[in-house]
């Protein structure tokens, strides 16, 4: 929403403003909590082309490509993100860049929807790229162009790193023009692009030397700023954990650092000669504690603060009691009252139950994958056993089944989206075939990434800017990928799903099905409904349909029979597929 | 001094839109805002927060535990699960709905009884409504969000009253307004 020149903004949507108004051109990222809308956000402003990749490795390949082309660019990741784009980050570290080149990574202290909450401000250190770590949106905005002009500045690609409280929290921000780009191409040079051993070797020297310079401006840049306050506290912070602490500690004296990396060694040692007792208060690792404590300075850090989970203004008050003017608040008295926790769930009408409901039933090992599927690890589905990485699923089944031999042949499944099939899954399957493994891989295919918000992908049919595209054909992927029985399946078909995984499970070659159909909250779909309706006399509670885990199936708290929650049916079906009594019936006819 | 209001509900009921007119308010009428609020996991049904903050200068975009001046509960169970973060007297303000959760709902947990009772004995202070009731009235459920809304928006006397409808007309998709502006208008007549 816009009121004159300034606006109210998520960190993600001031970030692609700021690359908007830094004058970028191209941008590309694969979906990911909490750095998702950087890219759709991207994808509003025509000035910027931006795209889907199919995984973080190939966003950001191509973005190296358009900064060597000449095109200012952006690209963004979740933290885990960055470690499959890690190979190419390395190494855009030594080339440098042509037209600037701006780096995301959100990282998700408190694990939101993370399966870690690995501090990303290390990968910026050991590739040794600069980095911003914005406090709010206004900060996100501005460092987004700083990095833009920095990176020409010093040839250098720019890491922005934010947290998921940076990402998603919104804060006013004020609007600027867009600017020119000078006009730029690709200039072949080999001695800088060809990382050959020869080339490096000087490259490496050439990162050193671009590392002093890019210290020297941080510890005279207006983004690392001495706020002057009571000496007596003085406080070293960074990004959301500066807020927090702020309001914990209203009046201390601040050193606010907003470029982290190279550290501003000067900066740190005038502040701590300056206050009394010095305090560094950063979320997760100790980022900055370690690098005062390596110029001999002693401070209170992480041996008070916490290094797991994400920070919160409480938690900062709690850990520095002492050194806290003001009393903790006070609490309002809780009742004593049980609160029934209240987790994600699987949509009604998810294509993905049916599956699980079999998979649980024929009593199978699952190795599992990331996405919206990843909720049948919990009960009642109980149907997914090992969750590493993207991709991860195929190739767990195939070093389980080599550490397992002939015990868990016929039992063991992957499970994967399409998406994370493209992302990642499908060499995996490949190693799958040459190395002779034999597990059945599910590829639940519901046309779009849908646990990230619902962004297009090759098996959508459209781009991030709408436009028509190929569809993917897994069947012929599979078979190329040397899979002779390849299936496909509709998973609301319990029938054909049970009989194709028996089938697939006695197989003793690799097998592929694919569970297809789109997910249900799509709005382009519209599926011919056959409403659903139950016989509440001949329930005989026998409990079969609340295995399917739909939130539109309730057991009545008075007669303990099952119940249809008409506001969220959506008459998939299912339920009376699996109704044994024949309590719940699906009309023959179409509504 | 801040004013910190916690929006709480579960996924789908429209929480988002509420908080994104309830800030942008604050900002017209001149203070400083944060917003903050959790995605990802939380759409799936789950249960969904978002922290509101407004006054001359914000920092951290959390309401602290006991700071939290009212409680703007679109569920039942949410208001309770919630209230933690109310200031000791601060207000509630619930829809008088119930979404079981999957525990619930699979027979595994029970839904706590005679929830506004309970509600009652935590602050002297609380407002339920049949929001949920009123928006169908209206015609369409889905405008509790803003039925919600307009009850708070008489209780914040930092915002002028014509800078809600306005803030409605600006945000709300033309076809959506009529109803949207009715249900704000019935919330606040409601308070």
């Amino acid at each position: 929403m816009q009121s004159s020149n300034r606006a109210f903004l998520s960190g993600n949507a001031a970030i692609a403003r700021g690359a908007w108004e830094a004058g970028v051109r191209f941008a590309s990222a694969y979906p990911g909590t909490p750095s998702t809308e950087i890219l759709e956000y991207c994808g509003t402003y025509n000035e910027i082309d931006a795209q889907w990749a199919v995984n973080e490795k190939t966003a950001m390949e191509t973005v190296i490509g358009a900064c060597y082309g000449g095109a200012r660019s952006l690209c963004a990741q979740k933290h885990v993100g960055l470690n499959v784009a890690a190979d190419p980050f390395f190494t855009v570290g030594y080339t440098g860049v042509n037209a600037g080149l701006v780096i995301v990574s959100a990282d998700d202290p408190g694990m939101h929807s993370s399966q870690n909450e690995q501090d990303n401000r290390y990968y910026a250190m050991m590739a040794k790229i600069p980095m911003f770590e914005p406090s709010n949106s206004q900060e996100a905005k501005d460092m987004t162009k700083a990095a833009i002009k920095m990176s020409e500045e010093y040839d250098t690609p720019v890491m922005l790193r934010t947290t998921t409280r940076i990402s998603h929290s919104e804060s006013i921000v004020t609007l600027g023009e867009r600017e020119t780009a000078p006009e730029r191409e690709f200039v072949r040079d080999m001695a800088k692009y060809c990382v050959l051993p020869n080339n490096a070797r000087r490259l490496h020297v050439k990162v050193e030397e671009r590392l002093k310079k890019v210290a020297e401006y941080g510890n005279n840049c207006e983004f690392n700023r001495i706020e002057a306050g009571d000496t007596r506290i003085g406080i070293i912070s960074s990004g959301i954990s500066y807020c927090h602490a702020r309001e914990i500690f209203p009046s201390a004296s601040y050193l606010k650092l907003g470029l982290t990396f190279p550290m501003p060694t000067g900066l740190l040692k005038k502040f701590a000669e300056s206050v009394e007792t010095l305090i560094v208060i950063e979320e997760n690792e100790p980022f900055i504690e370690t690098a005062v404590r390596a110029l001999g300075i002693n401070c209170i850090g992480k041996d008070r603060l916490p290094v797991c989970g994400e920070f919160n203004p409480d938690i900062i008050h709690e850990s520095l009691k002492e050194f806290v003017e003001k009393p903790m608040p006070q609490l309002t008295k809780m009742p004593d009252v049980e609160i029934p926790v209240r987790p994600p769930v699987l949509c009604p009408g998810c294509p993905h139950r049916g599956i699980f409901f079999i998979l649980r039933k024929l009593d199978c090992t699952v190795t599992g994958d990331i996405g919206c599927y990843s909720l049948g690890a919990f009960a009642p589905h109980n149907a997914m056993h090992t969750i590493v990485c993207m991709g991860a699923s195929i190739t767990n089944s195939l070093g389980i089944e080599k550490a397992m031999k002939d015990k868990i042949h016929g039992k063991l499944v992957a499970v994967l989206g399409e998406s994370t099939f493209m992302h990642s899954g499908i060499t995996g399957l490949i190693d799958t075939v040459y190395n002779k493994g034999r597990h059945v891989t599910i590829i639940l295919d519901n046309s779009i990434t849908a646990m990230t918000g619902h962004q297009e992908n090759p098996a959508s049919g459209h781009t991030l800017k709408g436009e028509p595209a190929k569809v993917l054909d897994f069947e012929a992927i599979c078979h190329a990928c040397g899979v002779t029985n390849v299936h496909s399946v509709d998973p609301f078909d319990l029938k054909a799903v049970e009989s194709t995984m028996k089938t697939a499970l006695a197989d003793s070659e690799p097998s592929v099905i694919i569970a297809r159909r789109p997910c249900f909250l799509l709005k382009s779909y519209k599926p011919k409904v056959r409403l659903v309706s139950i016989n509440r006399d001949k329930c005989v509670k026998c409990g079969i349909c609340w295995k399917l885990g739909c939130p539109a199936i309730e057991v009545n708290q008075q007669d303990g029979k099952t119940q249809i929650n008409k506001a969220l049916c959506v008459h998939c079906g299912l339920c009376a597929a699996v109704c044994r009594p024949g309590a719940i019936t699906q009309a023959k006819e179409e509504a | 001094m801040a004013r910190n209001i916690l929006l709480c509900g579960v996924g789908g009921q429209g929480t988002l839109l509420a908080s994104n007119l309830l800030a942008e308010c604050a900002m017209e009428a001149g203070f400083d805002v944060k917003k903050s609020e959790i995605h990802g996991m939380a759409q799936r049904g789950g249960s969904v927060v978002s922290h509101v903050r407004f006054g001359e200068r914000i920092c951290s975009p959390i309401i602290r535990k006991g700071e939290c001046d009212i409680l703007l509960a679109f569920e039942e169970l949410e208001a309770l699960r919630w209230t933690e973060f109310l200031k000791p007297g601060g207000l509630v303000i619930s829809n008088a709905q119930n979404i079981l959760p999957m525990s619930v709902s699979a027979g595994n947990a029970r839904y706590p009884q005679h929830i506004t009772e309970t509600l009652a004995k935590i602050s002297a202070d609380v407002i339920s409504v049949d929001a949920i009731g009123k928006a169908r009235e209206l015609g369409n459920q889905k405008c509790l969000n803003v039925v919600l809304l307009g009850v708070l928006a008489r209780r914040i006397t930092e915002i002028k009253p014509e800078v809600w409808p306005e803030m409605i007309k600006k945000m709300v998709p033309q076809r959506l307004q009529e109803l949207n502006l009715k249900a704000f208008r019935t919330g606040w007549e409601l308070a």
